[in-house]
Order: structure tokens, then C-alpha cells, then sequence
């Protein structure tokens, strides 16, 4: 039997890092810039708190010595300060220089991933620390903690109240995001420089430092997926490469959602559960048949993909200066 | 209603590009409470002279006054600061967005932003002078004409006292046209200075209080509307003729080779860009095309040429033995496999018709590096050619393997007249061949175009400087609003008469 | 003009620099690059630089053996970056070169797996390389297709196509899995080596090596000379030139596609028949992606991609060398690659703009000759308010 109950914790589970990521990507895109290097940067930000907290966690004499506000505090600005950093090589070199995105975003993937899985292996050498593997476990109980009454509260409380403050988080900054796009002068520019930089220059909009700021702030939701990723998900064990392709399908959902943050808040729990339906589905004795299950996403992402293509309507359009370096002289 | 004192005082402005000169000391007053229609040729510098109110361009010397105080004006907030506002042929708006939010742009309003705001005062204005416009409708979805009036609004919006119209009914169905002019006549009685660069006689004459014309970027009239007439002012607007000593060989032979028939062209917004247009074209004879850019002349050439979708007519083909094919509905290849061989020089060079980045000789087998059956090129021809091109026409290259988009504008255009006639055409189409180019450079173009007649191609020359076309023309096609408005005899036709027709629909009547 | 306006420095476009200016450029951000990744070698090791660089080059060059693996990778890499070329020159962004390379791989592997005692050995070579050949090709038509007809954005189609096809082959490994339960197939055919590409000169990775030399040569000749190549290329600048000169434009983008995909196939059947004999889900090892800054680096030039996949796989398998000999995590050589990259994505943009300092009380700068005519006839045109 289908468990719905159970279902639905795990797909919210699964869709969270996706929701940092697209709404990270979105903003970015907003600006007129595809950045590719998303999945680069959720690694980063996973491995970053996960720096900050081996090294807090290492400075303790014992766990219950831990301060909850220090650990909370310090792997998220590790990570923030991590994820900003990558956005901040993209910035500069896809803005100011004006560098082609896709390669800058396929380099910046292929470094992130890379420092990623570096220090997720090497740390323990790097630091002479005398630990078996990175099992961040005390600070894990602090970032997955539920909400209270979680557990009194019978269905209701499982469905919606049984996650960790990131989860919340990654809603409302989907939420925040959604209404400044939409509703605020500084929305109302970004958009503008996204489809139109030369109008907007001509408006006396700050072209290049909407984009700067949107890239970077982009660059940071997305850095805290990871971070959600290994502290709640994953418990605090950092294993490398387990983090996989969620980077990738957080840019299908930018589109599957036409561009818009709050449609992600569904979008992402609806492929977060694609992510483990084959964990749901029966396969009898047929293993590989789940193999097959897990193609679902992606191909439902295509199959949007081809449609709003058809359909061409406005709305659902990508950003008119996406990809487009903008160089007033150009004219 | 007029001010007693100019707003806008313009004094001795000069303005040059690299070595041409756009406004040389020129002078222009602007008045409150009047429509000032500002009429000139292609090229004659009436954008430039007002993109520098605008604050696009900043003149190389000469002074501003506004209110009789020196204006400084650097970029388009300071023309917003001193209430100048202009209405550019290509509008800046972001498509995806409403007016109101386009509108809105830009501006740091105190206060929560808060569009309902926007829209409030964008309805009071749309009362006040009677526009037309739903502020909440996204640009896309709009026609041209609501587009302008969103940029004229825009204008106003931010407290604009002048406002620079540059070509607005270029796009203009008549009624929209209409609908706009009864919005200028408003704001003039509202006391704002209205300015509208044009070049159609019966707009001056039909809404303008005052016409200053330009030519070759001065001033050279000012008179009130009603104390001049199209014969006057067509006159100041094209000078008095010039020998150019451009050479002009008798037509052999002349023959039918293209006869177009009641063709129709409409664009892609639906605005009607050739209208029942029908002529012929002779071989062994040059087909001058003259008129406003933008009406017709683009539509015209790229229908022959295979390029441009088609709504009535027809043009057909007549082969040396009399046989008739006929053209519309057939791409270029198609053409060309039917064995007409048709060249066509188009106005975008780079664009369309040389790819700038490949080298000379990469560009010379655009058209015919599908000879031969080979699925290899062959390079060793389009390289002699390469060479022959760039050794007959003087083209200045470190080398055949240069980029053409490296090449300055003659050259590259010496590059593309070079291969379209090497093919032995039998219909050579010309857009603009001398826009842009050295004076040597051009003759050579017409040496070359000459050349083409004697051999007894039919030349179709769309040009804009009406003294060569008198001088290199059998025949001359004047467009006016994508109608034919005439056509006369080359060599003695009378210029004026010319610039009558060019702004004026049968401002003259034709010699056929 | 007002002087406390004018910025510090502006930046405006370059003419063209002549080829060993661009070299020039290209090889002094490489050189800083170097310096940088030497710095953070040493930090993270505590080996001097220099040391540094040799144990790198004793990664590559160290062993007859290692010298052949590399020049294995070399192989493999120029061979994926020659399949996506044809594609990036006429401006088809296809991050698809993974699950190209995936379903060429999963082809030959299932000629071995179900010919394997059917048929003879070269036949089931023919066979997989024409069938993975065939694969790869339909993989990278499907987003040209959609590309064609409706304008579908390719580079995320593609790259969903790699995932589909990573769960393709994770279903056939399933299938075909040795022992039941491994969850791999493990080498095919190891007995009887039937369908492994033969080694010759007793070098198992010679003929993979010539393969794709002969490979890139073809390719080179194809973009270089044929009427294929020179067609894409127009698209690729111009879809009005294009349409001027009467291409169809969609057949162009679905044929190169086709051909693009192929050889991405083939690589996959390299992998399988000629080193790996087996198929597994990371076969393709960000090859896919890698390609597209190999290929970018060389500009495009299948000759010029023999010395940038040379120089990324030689810094990679360095860079893992190093790390090895730490007991470091291998993805050190992605850092030390990623940092090259970022350094030459730089350089571009010196060798595309300059920066014009501002000069004290200069009036008017110096124009340069050639691009005078070409603004002021783009000045003139506006001026001239042309409509489009």
C-alpha cells in the first residue's frame, strides 16, 4: 500500500535543497544570468559548514559543552560566506568581464564539486584530526531538530511540522523572493535589467550592481541547500558525491516552474517525491525497474520543457537578456 | 498661446562622428505652446541635433540656452531635469512588463512602491490629453502605435515640458496617426513645446506651427507653416543641384526582365509596408529607387530576392528566349536553381549579406560554394576571385585571410559588390551601396553598377542621395508610404520635383 | 566636457590582436594560474612549488605506463571535444555530451553481453561501433529536433537527456548485473576478450590513441573543407545570412546534431570495447562537460583541442598524482583544473577589450584607424532613424 504519510515527510525532505537551489537560480536568471554553476556552488556550501562545524565541533572538549547558538551560527556562515565567494568568481567574471556563462558555470561546477569532495576527503588529514569520518552528529541533532508539538499533533504534525528550521527557512526566503520580484520597486528593476539591460541603463537603473547582488545573494540560497542537505538529510555524515545531480534538476525546476519561487514550493516537494518514488512503487522482484522510476524528473522536466516551448506564451519565457553580456557601448 | 521668448535656445552646435560631421553650426529655437516640425533629408542630422537636447549625444562645441540660462546636458536624467523629454524611433521598453510598471522604471518615487499609484496618475494624464491605454496591458501584447503613446506618457510622467517626437508616424497606421495628432494639438494648448522630426510634407503642413528644415546637418529655413507651401519647403529640403559627373551610357537594348505586378507587402506587426506596387525592370538599364528610407524600399528588394513573404501580386522573371517564371513563393536556392541569376547587395551588410567573421575568401563562395558536386569546397576559385575582388576594387586588407568585420565599412562593402556581381548576374538588386563610404569608394561603386548596365544586367539602385540618382538612373521609382508615387526619367529629372514625390504621395505627376 | 564625471578608466573593444598576442595573453593568465595552484598546493602539502610541478609532470610522464594512460585520457577527452565542436560552432550549447557517451557505451556493452558467444569477435566490433555510433547520433537528434522545430532551449534538454540516460544504463546493469546482486557487470567478456578492440604493437591503448587521431583529423577536414562544415558555420554566425543565402537552417541544426552525437557515441564505444570492457553509470566521468572548455579553449579548432585536452588531462592526472602521494582525496586535481579555468576565462576578456586609462588633461583620445568608419556609419545609420 501506498503510504501516504509516510511519503510525503521524505519527499519535503528531498525537495528542500532543490527549493534553496531553484530559488537561488532564479534570482539569478532574473538578472539576466544562467548560472551553471549552481551545483558547484551547493557543494560548496555543504562543504563549507561542514568545515565550520568539523573545526567547532573539534574545538569542544566534549559535545555537551556545545553552545546551540554557536553551532547553529557558525556552519551557516561558513556556508553562506563559501556560497558567496563562488557567486562572487562567477559575478566577476560573467559581469564585469563578460565572460561566456555557460563555460564560466560549467568551470564553476566542475571546481565546486571538486573542493567539495576534496576537503569532504581530506579534512581529516588536512587537520591532523584523530576521527574515523566526518559525523558532524551534535551538530546534525541541532539542525534537524522538528518543530515542537511535531510529534503530538498526529498527521498534521507529521506532515507539516515534522522539519528542521531549514526547511521553514527555504520556504519563506521561496516566499520573500517570490513577493520582492513581484511586488517591489527592487523587484520591478531586476526584472528589468533581466530582459532589457540597455532600457534599464537608460532608466538610471544600476545595471551591473543589480546583477551582482542578485547573482550573489542567488549563489548563498543556493549554498544552503547543501548545507540543509548534509546537516539535516544526511545526518552530518559527509560522504562524497552523495549530494549527486540535485544541482542540475534545482535549474529544471527554475524552468519547470517558469521562473517564478512560490510555484517552487510545490514544484520542489513534487520532485523531491519523483526523487524516491521508486522507493514506493512496486517492483516486485524486477529491481532495475526502479532505475527506470528514477528517470521520472528529468523526464517530466523535458516533456515541460518541449511543451511551454510549443505554447510560447509570454509569460513563460525565460528572461529576453539571459546568457547576453551586457556592454553599454554595444548599443 | 506661443511664448514670447524661446524655451529652448540652440546655438552654433556642431557635432562630429570620426571624420563625418553630423550638425555643423547649427541653430534651432523651440517654443512653448507650439508644434515645431523639423523636416530634412536621410542624413541630414535632425535625430543628432535633437539626441543632443536629449541628452544622448553631448555636442563637440556650440551652447544650449533653456529659459536663457546655459544647459549643460550629459545624459538623458539631466534632459529629464530640465523637462526634455524624447520619443525615440526605437522604443525602450521591457516587453514582458506592463505600461505602468514600464513607466514606472527607474524612478525613486517616496514611499512604498506601489503600482496602483502609477496607474492613477497615468489615467489622469491619458484624460487629460486623451490618450488611450490600459496600464495594466503588457507590452507585448501591444501594437506599435499603444507602444508610443506608453513612451510618450512615459515622458510626460516624469514632468517632460518638451517633448521630441522623432519620425513618431513612421509606424502609423493613418487613423493611429490621426488619434496622435490630436494628442499633440493638446498639449500644445497646454503650453508644451512639441517637436516632431519628419519628413513628410503633409504631416508639416497639416500639424505643424513652424518648420525648420535641415541639410547636410545646418539649418537652412525657418518659416511659419502658413506662409510657406510644399513647393518651398521641398526645395530647401533638397538644395539646389549638383554635378557629380557620375557617367550615364545610353541603354542598349533595353527589355522587359522583371515585371512586378500589384505587389502587397505586409510586415511582420501587420503595418502595410508596399501597397499595389507595380513596375518594370528593364535589362541594360539602372532602376533608380528613391524615397524615405523605410518606405517600402527593404520590402521591396527582399521580395524580389526570395526573402520576403508575399501578400498580392506577382513578380515575374523574363528570360533572354521570352520564357516567364515567376518568383513569388520561391526561397533564394529556389531561385537560383530555376537559373535566374539574381544578385542582391542588401542594406545590412554584415548582417545578412557577409558573414564578418569568416575571412574574404570564406565570404566570396557564399552563394556559390554549393557548385560542383564534390562534397568538399572548392577553394581554389573563390580565393582568384578573392584576390581579383580585392586587386580590381582596391579593397585595403592586411590579408584574404582577415575577417571582413575587420574591414572598415567600404571595404567591406567593395567585399560584398565584389561577389554579387561576379556571378554574371542578370538582375543586380543594390541597397544603399554607397551609404557609409568614401567619396572615391562610392565612385567606384557606380563605375561598378555602370559597368553592370552595359553588360545588360538590370540594376535596381535604391539610393537616398537624389543627385546621384538623377545622374546614374534611366528611370527613377519614387516610394512614398510604400505606394508608387511616380516615376520619372533619369539623367534630366527635376530634383525637387523629386523630393515632392518622396514626401508627398503624387506630388508630382509621372512621365509613364 | 565636465572632468569629475569622466571615470577613472574606461573599457572598450579591441581590433583584432594578431595571433601571438591572443597566445601571449592566453599564456600569461596560464602562467598566473600556475603560481596561484602552486600556492595552494603548497599550503594545503607543504611542498615547495617547485616540487611541486615535478611531482605533477612524474604523475604524467613518470612510467611507460603512465605516460600511456594519460595519452589514453588525452585520447578519450580529444575525442569527446571533437564530437561536441561541430554543434558549439554553429552555437548549439549541447551539455549533452554525457548521455551520448552513455548510450554509446551501453550499446557496446550490450553487443558484447548478448553476441558474446554468438558471433566472432570482429564482427561484434563492427557491430557495436556502428550501433553506438547509431545511438549516440539519436540522442543529441532529439533535443535538434525540438531545437529546430519549436526553438526548445537545448542546453537544459541535453542535459536532462544525460540523466535519462545514466537510469538507462543503471536499468541494464541491473539486468545484466554479475554476480545477481553486485549491482555491476563487472568485465565482459574476460575470457574471451570477444569484441575488446585488439591491442597491437603490444599496447592495449595504441589503437584507441589512433583512432580518435584519425578522428580528429576527419573532423578537422570536415569543419575545415567540406560544404557541411562551412553551412554550419554561417548558421552558427548568422541565421539571416543563412536565410539569404537560402540554407534551411533546421535541417542544418538537425544533421549536425546527428554527426555531433555520433561521434560522441563512439567515444562511448572506445571506452567500453577499447579500455574499460565494462559499462557503469560514471563511464562518461564529466567528460561531457569537461569537452565544452576544452573545445572553448581551443576556439573551436579540432587540431588546437589536441594540446588544451593534453594540457587539462595532464594537470588532472598531475594534480591526482599529488594528492595520491598525501593521502588526498583525488578531486584535487578539479581544484587545480578549475582554477586554470577560471584564469583563462579571464584572459578572454583582455584579449577582447582593452582598458583605456584616462590620461592627465587628455581632451579627446586617440581613435584608433580602422573602426572609425564602422561607428560612424553605425552613428549615421541612427541618425538617419533606419527602421529595422
Amino acid at each position: 500500500m501506498f503510504d501516504f504519510l509516510a511519503f510525503f515527510p521524505r519527499a519535503v525532505a528531498q525537495g528542500i535543497p532543490l527549493l534553496f537551489g531553484s530559488t537561488g537560480e532564479t534570482l539569478t536568471e532574473k538578472s539576466g544570468h544562467l548560472n551553471l554553476g549552481i551545483p558547484g556552488i551547493m557543494y560548496v556550501g555543504g562543504i563549507s559548514g561542514v568545515i565550520g562545524a568539523f573545526l567547532y565541533e573539534n574545538s569542544l572538549p566534549s559535545k555537551a559543552d556545545a553552545n546551540p547558538f554557536l553551532i547553529i551560527l557558525i556552519p551557516l556562515l561558513s556556508c553562506m560566506l563559501g556560497s558567496f565567494l563562488m557567486g562572487l568568481i562567477y559575478s566577476f567574471l560573467t559581469i564585469t568581464l563578460r565572460a561566456n556563462q555557460n563555460v564560466t558555470g560549467l568551470a564553476l561546477t566542475t571546481f565546486g564539486i571538486g573542493f567539495g569532495n576534496f576537503f569532504g576527503g581530506s579534512l581529516i588529514k588536512l587537520t591532523g584530526s584523530e576521527v574515523p569520518s566526518i559525523a558532524l552528529s551534535t551538530t546534525s541533532i541541532y539542525y534537524s531538530k522538528k518543530l515542537p508539538f511535531a510529534d503530538k499533533l498526529g498527521w498534521f504534525g507529521d506532515l507539516f511540522l515534522s522539519y528542521s528550521f531549514l526547511a521553514y527557512v527555504a520556504v519563506a526566503i521561496a516566499l520573500i523572493v517570490s513577493f520582492v520580484l513581484k511586488r517591489t520597486r527592487v523587484g520591478l528593476h531586476l526584472r528589468a535589467v533581466g530582459e532589457n539591460p540597455a532600457t534599464a541603463d537608460a532608466a538610471g537603473i544600476n545595471v551591473n550592481r543589480y546583477k551582482y547582488v542578485a547573482t550573489c545573494f542567488g549563489a548563498v540560497i543556493a549554498g544552503l541547500g547543501g548545507l540543509y542537505y548534509v546537516m539535516d538529510y544526511a545526518s552530518g555524515v559527509w560522504s562524497n558525491d552523495a549530494f549527486g545531480d540535485r544541482g542540475w534538476l534545482a535549474i529544471a525546476l527554475v524552468i519547470f516552474t517558469t521562473w517564478k519561487p512560490d510555484v517552487s514550493i510545490f514544484a520542489s516537494i513534487l520532485f523531491g517525491g519523483l526523487y524516491i518514488i521508486y522507493l514506493y512503487l512496486p517492483t516486485g522482484m524486477n529491481l532495475s525497474l526502479k532505475e527506470l522510476y528514477k528517470m521520472l524528473p528529468y523526464v517530466v522536466t523535458l516533456l515541460v520543457l518541449i511543451i511551454s516551448s510549443m505554447k510560447k506564451k509570454r509569460e513563460n519565457q525565460p528572461p529576453e537578456g539571459l546568457g547576453i553580456p551586457y556592454f553599454r557601448e554595444d548599443r | 498661446m506661443r511664448s514670447e521668448k524661446p524655451l529652448v535656445e540652440m546655438r552654433h552646435i556642431t557635432k562630429t562622428f570620426g571624420s563625418i560631421v553630423a550638425n555643423s553650426d547649427a541653430n534651432l529655437d523651440i517654443y512653448s505652446g507650439e508644434i515645431l516640425a523639423i523636416l530634412g533629408e536621410n542624413g541630414s542630422g535632425k535625430t543628432t541635433l535633437m539626441n543632443m537636447l536629449a541628452g544622448i549625444y553631448f555636442p563637440d562645441s556650440g551652447h544650449i540656452f533653456i529659459n536663457g540660462e546655459e544647459a549643460v546636458i550629459a545624459s538623458p536624467k539631466d534632459a529629464f531635469s530640465y523637462g526634455i523629454g524624447m520619443i525615440h524611433q526605437h522604443f525602450k521598453l521591457v516587453n514582458v512588463l506592463s505600461a505602468a510598471e514600464n513607466i514606472a522604471l527607474g524612478l525613486k518615487d517616496e514611499g512604498r512602491f506601489n503600482i496602483k499609484k502609477t496607474v492613477e496618475k497615468i489615467k489622469e494624464l491619458c484624460d487629460r490629453y486623451g490618450f488611450e491605454l490600459d496600464p495594466y496591458e503588457k507590452i507585448y501584447n501591444m501594437s506599435v502605435s499603444q507602444k508610443q503613446t506608453v513612451e510618450i506618457i512615459k515622458a510626460l510622467y516624469r514632468g517632460a515640458d518638451i517633448l521630441i517626437l522623432d519620425e513618431p508616424t513612421a509606424v502609423l497606421t493613418p487613423q493611429e496617426t490621426g488619434k496622435l495628432f490630436n494628442v499633440l494639438r493638446n498639449m500644445k494648448n497646454e503650453g508644451k513645446a512639441v517637436v516632431i522630426i519628419t519628413h513628410k510634407m503633409n504631416e508639416v503642413e497639416e500639424l505643424s506651427d513652424r518648420v525648420v528644415v535641415l541639410r547636410k546637418g545646418k539649418d537652412v529655413g525657418s518659416k511659419f507653416t502658413k506662409d510657406t507651401n510644399a513647393e518651398e519647403m521641398s526645395s530647401m529640403l533638397v538644395g539646389h543641384p549638383v554635378n557629380l559627373e557620375i557617367d550615364h551610357p545610353v541603354p542598349e537594348d533595353p527589355r522587359p526582365r522583371i515585371i512586378v505586378n500589384h505587389l502587397t507587402v505586409r510586415n511582420m506587426e501587420g503595418l502595410l509596408k508596399l501597397d499595389n506596387v507595380s513596375f518594370t525592370i528593364n535589362s541594360g538599364e539602372i532602376l533608380g529607387v528613391a524615397g524615405i528610407s523605410g518606405n517600402g524600399q527593404k520590402e521591396l528588394l527582399e521580395a524580389i530576392a526570395g526573402l520576403q513573404p508575399t501578400e498580392e501580386g506577382s513578380i515575374r522573371y523574363i528570360d533572354d528566349d521570352g520564357s516567364e517564371q515567376e518568383l513569388i513563393g520561391k526561397d533564394p536556392l529556389e531561385i537560383q536553381n530555376l537559373g535566374v541569376s539574381l544578385s542582391f547587395v542588401p542594406e545590412d551588410r554584415l548582417g545578412m549579406g557577409l558573414v564578418g567573421s569568416m575571412d574574404i575568401t570564406n565570404n566570396m563562395m557564399l552563394r556559390s560554394y554549393r557548385n560542383g558536386r564534390s562534397m568538399f569546397l572548392d577553394e581554389t576559385k573563390p580565393r582568384d576571385l578573392a584576390g581579383n575582388v580585392v586587386d580590381e576594387l582596391e579593397v585595403k586588407t592586411p590579408s584574404l585571410e582577415t575577417p571582413v568585420r575587420n574591414l572598415s565599412g567600404g571595404n567591406v562593402q567593395k567585399v560584398l559588390v565584389g561577389r554579387e556581381i561576379s556571378s554574371a548576374p542578370t538582375v543586380l538588386l543594390t541597397a544603399y551601396a554607397v551609404r557609409g563610404l568614401d567619396i572615391n569608394s562610392s565612385y567606384m561603386i557606380y563605375d561598378l553598377i555602370n559597368k553592370q548596365k552595359k553588360q545588360g544586367v538590370a540594376v535596381v539602385y535604391v539610393g537616398e542621395d537624389l543627385d546621384v540618382l538623377i545622374e546614374l538612373s534611366d528611370r527613377i521609382l519614387v516610394l512614398c508610404d510604400g505606394k508608387v508615387s511616380g516615376i520619372l526619367r533619369g539623367g534630366e529629372a527635376d530634383k525637387r520635383r523629386i523630393g515632392l514625390m518622396m514626401t508627398k504621395l503624387g506630388g508630382g505627376t509621372a512621365d509613364e | 566636457m565636465n572632468n569629475k564625471h569622466t571615470p577613472l578608466f574606461h573599457i572598450r573593444k579591441r581590433g583584432m590582436l594578431k595571433w601571438y598576442q591572443v597566445w601571449k595573453i592566453r599564456l600569461i593568465a596560464i602562467l598566473l594560474a600556475l603560481i596561484v595552484d602552486a600556492v595552494i598546493t603548497t599550503l594545503v602539502t607543504g611542498l615547495n612549488p617547485i616540487d611541486v610541478y615535478a611531482t605533477i609532470f612524474k604523475g604524467s610522464f613518470g612510467t611507460p605506463r603512465k605516460f600511456w594512460v594519460m595519452m589514453q585520457n588525452v585520447a578519450i577527452m580529444l575525442c569527446v571535444s571533437i564530437a561536441i565542436t561541430p554543434a558549439y560552432k554553429m552555437r548549439f550549447w549541447n551539455v549533452g555530451g554525457e548521455g551520448q557517451i552513455l548510450i554509446g557505451a551501453l550499446v557496446s556493452a550490450a553487443c558484447m553481453i548478448l553476441l558474446g558467444n554468438k558471433l566472432p569477435s570482429w564482427l561484434i566490433i563492427v557491430l557495436s561501433f556502428m550501433l553506438s555510433t547509431l545511438a549516440g547520433a539519436i540522442w543529441a537528434f532529439i533535443p535538434a529536433f525540438f531545437k529546430a522545430k519549436w526553438n526548445t532551449n537545448e542546453t537544459l534538454f541535453t542535459l536532462m537527456m544525460n540523466y535519462v540516460a545514466t537510469q538507462l544504463v543503471a536499468f541494464f546493469i541491473i539486468k545484466w548485473e554479475v554476480p545477481k546482486g553486485a549491482g555491476k557487470i563487472g568485465i565482459i567478456n574476460q575470457s574471451t576478450e570477444s569484441g575488446w578492440l585488439p591491442t597491437i604493437f603490444d599496447n592495449k591503448y595504441l589503437l584507441n590513441i589512433l583512432i580518435v587521431f584519425v578522428l580528429t583529423i576527419l573532423v578537422h577536414i570536415y569543419l575545415r573543407y567540406s560544404k557541411h562544415g562551412y553551412e554550419l558555420s554561417v548558421v552558427g554566425e548568422s541565421e539571416r545570412t543563412a536565410r539569404y543565402i537560402g540554407l534551411n537552417v533546421e535541417k542544418v541544426i538537425m544533421r549536425t546534431l546527428l554527426l555531433s552525437g555520433a561521434l560522441c557515441g563512439i567515444a562511448g564505444f572506445l571506452l567500453v570495447a577499447g579500455t574499460n570492457h565494462t559499462v557503469t553509470t560514471t563511464i562518461a566521468g564529466g567528460r561531457g562537460f569537461t569537452a565544452v572548455m576544452v573545445a572553448w579553449l581551443a576556439n573551436f579548432k579540432p587540431l588546437g583541442m589536441i594540446i588544451t585536452s593534453f594540457l587539462i588531462i595532464f594537470m588532472d592526472r598531475g594534480a591526482g598524482d599529488i594528492s595520491s602521494n598525501f593521502g588526498l582525496n583525488a578531486s584535487f586535481s578539479d581544484i587545480i583544473t578549475g582554477i586554470i579555468l577560471f584564469f583563462i576565462i579571464a584572459s578572454e576578456f583582455f584579449i577582447r577589450y582593452e582598458i583605456v586609462w584616462r590620461k592627465k588633461e587628455n581632451k579627446e583620445e586617440p581613435v584608433q584607424e580602422a573602426p572609425i568608419d564602422e561607428t560612424a556609419k553605425a552613428t549615421l545609420d541612427e541618425a538617419d532613424g533606419k527602421e529595422e
